[in-house]
């Protein structure tokens, strides 16, 4: 091909991306919006669109005993599992009708913007800039959780304070890079990180001693622990270095979603504050009750606004007969009934001494 | 009409025609793939900012060439990972070499059980994938290797545990630059001796020791330069301090896994290409030298391997290519290279994936064609000047 010809093509290259792109971005991005072919999730119907396709996609973690994990018949488990369940049994009467993504820490986010799932259920701490800057909604917060340590007690260890110069396996794509950064420089302590993809690679790493701490939130701590063949070779220690409270996230745009879903883990509450159990739910619908809080909740009394959620009036009947109230929820999947052991702590109603407050059903 | 007519039957105006069409094609593609990010970002409320780049990263990295701590910038934390992804390619790339060069000739070689062996280990490593490569060693090395309180102890200065492998330090104090002055002052002999005993051979055919007399001279004069100005070098040996070594040079079990599972794994590709460049060379030129009363050594060395090369530069390059972007695996046991770091931790940090995909897929593509671009222009010196 001579030089002149070279040119030529060049140029018409040049011509050619100009003339494509000025063809598009001359349109309305309306327009351009319906011709993709990728097109990323619009932001309002999201209601309609889990009721056309009968069933909830729900993004939940690969694997985190307590929280989501697979029980011997496969099927997933957990509190987490459990809260998708709910929004199900709110939005389509059944409990059972969602599908399961799972995500990384890395991909959870990029999956939920990418409309694999109307819900992201996977232990996903609140901050400042993940709801504001990557355009998300957090709803609400479901467990209050913080940053701990897990060592082996041979190690001799009692106090955070203590592991200077340690070797720390992180499961990155979190929160707790940033936190274990900070609560090391400011003991004026030096660390080694090693930064693990997923959990259970995490785990072997520990327990093959590559690491002498193994750092993620206390909740993933105590499950990493219980799955360990001997858990009581292994403490947390007693520093909890940050604050991290974990909630469903939503995509931002769609409020009427966004409503559905905290009211759900709202009416788990209120469930718990009511006394409704799975077990007395349908009885205590069924009749007329003393506090009229009881018979809004569960639609004996008309609440106004169902309507306008899109919801049907025995929703909180649903989800607390199908999945139970948020105390059921939570000693069924962490409690002290389990390999898990995790106290309610902070996570119990105001008037129990915990930090969940509910605004009134009215 | 007849001068459209001429413009499309004339050979090379059709040629031009078409390439216009076709370009205009790929311009009007591209155009659309943007204007969809862009369209679907605006959807989902998003902008493309690369500012991200300048605020504190905020997150650790356990090995770095560069000086760095959690308050440099994302910027900063890229470029540590990447000069890991460097560090990891180079080593691997220089092993890969070694053992890829090594049991290609071993894999021809006339014993039965030595060829045998060789083709066994290039069959068995080339076919399992890379990945279970990476985790398999870094499950060898921190699984049976001791804790670092029962580490091996090798001659109390260097220690072999699970978390790595210490060696002593050398630390330079005043005097050293006579040091330094000798050892340029040996490498400039050597090379002029080279050149001067390849002069005399040509004239006389005499053979002189180059290899020994080199390698004693860029020895010997550092050493006596490093008596002379009174031992300048000392060692910070690596001493157990609370729960890890301190001081010294480390090598962590994750650069060193990804160093073997690359290395080995690569090796297994370059023997074979090494074995079919060897294997084209004619077999004449290999008779004609054993004629002239050449060693087998020295056959494979001056007259097989030469010729060969020609052969082999083209699909080692891609070899190399592969070694350096195969490194980007090390995420799955904790070695922070680029895509750990800058496509890792500060993707997350941030939320900005588009930009720091795009980021690292950009600098992989420079380090690649960078590679290429050298092995072309060695690819050109080495190759057949016509004759």
């Amino acid at each position: 091909m001579s030089n002149n010809v070279i040119i030529a093509a060049v140029v018409a290259g040049a011509v050619g991306i100009g003339a494509g792109y000025a063809l598009f971005s001359g349109q309305p991005t309306q327009t351009v919006e319906k011709e993709t072919v990728t097109s990323a999730p619009s932001g309002a119907g999201t209601l309609d669109e889990v009721r056309a396709r009968g069933s909830l996609n729900c993004i939940i973690n690969t694997g985190l005993a307590g929280f989501a994990a697979p029980d011997d018949q496969g099927k997933w488990t957990g509190f987490d599992v459990d809260f998708c369940r709910a929004v199900a049994a709110a939005t389509l009467g059944d409990a059972d009708k969602v599908n399961y993504t799972t995500a990384t820490g890395k991909t959870r986010f990029t999956k939920l913007a990418a409309g694999e799932g109307e819900i992201l259920s996977r232990n996903t701490t609140w901050t400042f800039s993940r709801d504001v800057d990557l355009s998300q909604t957090f709803v609400g917060v479901s467990y209050y959780d913080g940053q701990g340590f897990m060592v082996p007690k041979s190690l001799g260890v009692t106090s955070a304070k203590g592991l200077d110069g340690a070797s720390v396996c992180i499961q990155t794509g979190t929160t707790t890079e940033l936190n274990l950064a900070e609560f090391f420089a400011s003991n004026n302590m030096k660390y080694n990180p090693v930064p693990i993809e997923t959990n259970s690679e995490a785990q072997e790493l520990y327990k093959a001693g590559r690491c002498d701490v193994y750092t993620t939130d206390a909740s993933g701590l105590y499950a990493t622990m219980s799955s360990f063949d001997n858990p009581s070779d292994h403490m947390v220690l007693p520093e909890i270095v940050s604050k991290e409270p974990l909630g469903p996230v939503v995509r931002h745009g769609d409020d009427q979603w966004a409503d559905i879903v905290a009211w759900t883990l709202k009416a788990m509450m209120a469930g718990e504050e009511l006394n409704i159990t799975s077990s007395n739910v349908k009885s205590l619908a069924g009749k007329d009750n003393k506090n009229k809080e009881i018979n809004r909740l569960l639609g004996k009394d008309p609440l106004q606004g169902v309507s306008k959620l899109g919801l049907s009036p025995d929703w909180a009947v649903q989800v607390i007969s199908q999945v139970g109230n948020y105390a059921e929820v939570f000693e069924k999947n962490l409690g002290m009934s389990t390999p898990l052991k995790i106290a309610r702590g902070a996570n119990q109603l105001s008037r129990d001494g915990g930090l969940f407050y509910i605004p009134p059903i009215k | 009409m007849t001068f459209l007519y001429n413009i499309w039957h004339n050979e090379k105006s059709r040629e031009i025609i078409i390439q216009i069409f076709v370009l205009l094609c790929i311009g009007w593609f591209l155009s659309w793939l943007i204007s969809n990010v862009d369209a679907n970002f605006k959807a989902l409320g998003k902008d493309i900012s690369f500012e991200f780049l300048f605020i504190p990263a905020g997150y650790d990295i356990n090995q770095y060439l560069i000086d760095y701590n959690n308050r440099d910038s994302h910027l900063r934390a890229g470029i540590v990972g990447l000069l890991n992804t460097g560090l990891v390619a180079v080593f691997g790339i220089i092993l890969a070499t070694i053992l890829g060069v090594t049991l290609g000739i071993i894999r021809l070689s006339k014993n039965w059980l030595a060829s045998r062996i060789a083709y066994w280990y290039i069959e068995f490593t080339r076919n399992v994938p890379i990945l279970l490569h990476i985790l398999l060693w870094h499950g060898i090395i921190i699984n049976t290797l001791p804790h670092s309180k029962n580490a091996i102890n090798i001659a109390d200065i260097s220690f072999l545990s699970n978390r790595g492998f210490y060696i002593p330090k050398p630390l330079t104090e005043n005097g050293i630059e006579l040091v330094y002055l000798l050892l340029v002052i040996g490498i400039i002999f050597s090379v002029l001796f080279f050149k001067h005993a390849k002069k005399k051979q040509d004239l006389t055919g005499l053979q002189l020791p180059v290899f020994w007399i080199n390698l004693s001279v860029i020895i010997s004069l550092p050493v006596i330069g490093f008596f002379v100005s009174g031992l300048p070098i000392s060692l910070e040996i690596p001493v157990l301090k609370g729960f890890n070594f301190k001081g010294g040079m480390h090598m962590s079990p994750e650069l060193a896994a990804l160093t073997f599972a690359l290395g080995i794994y690569t090796a297994a590709f370059i023997a074979e290409i090494v074995r079919a460049g060897i294997l084209a060379v004619d077999k004449g030129q290999r008779e004609a030298a054993e004629s002239i009363g050449l060693k087998p050594s020295k056959v494979m060395k001056l007259v097989i391997l030469p010729q060969a090369r020609r052969v082999i530069i083209p699909p080692l390059t891609s070899q190399y290519l592969n070694l350096t972007k195969n490194s980007s695996l090390a995420i799955a046991i904790g070695y922070m290279d680029l895509v750990a770091t800058l496509g890792g931790i500060s993707l997350n940090q941030t939320g900005r994936e588009m930009e720091t995909m795009v980021i690292v897929m950009l600098i992989y593509l420079s380090v690649s064609l960078s590679i290429s671009a050298f092995m072309n222009w060695y690819n050109n010196k080495v190759k057949l000047v016509g004759r």
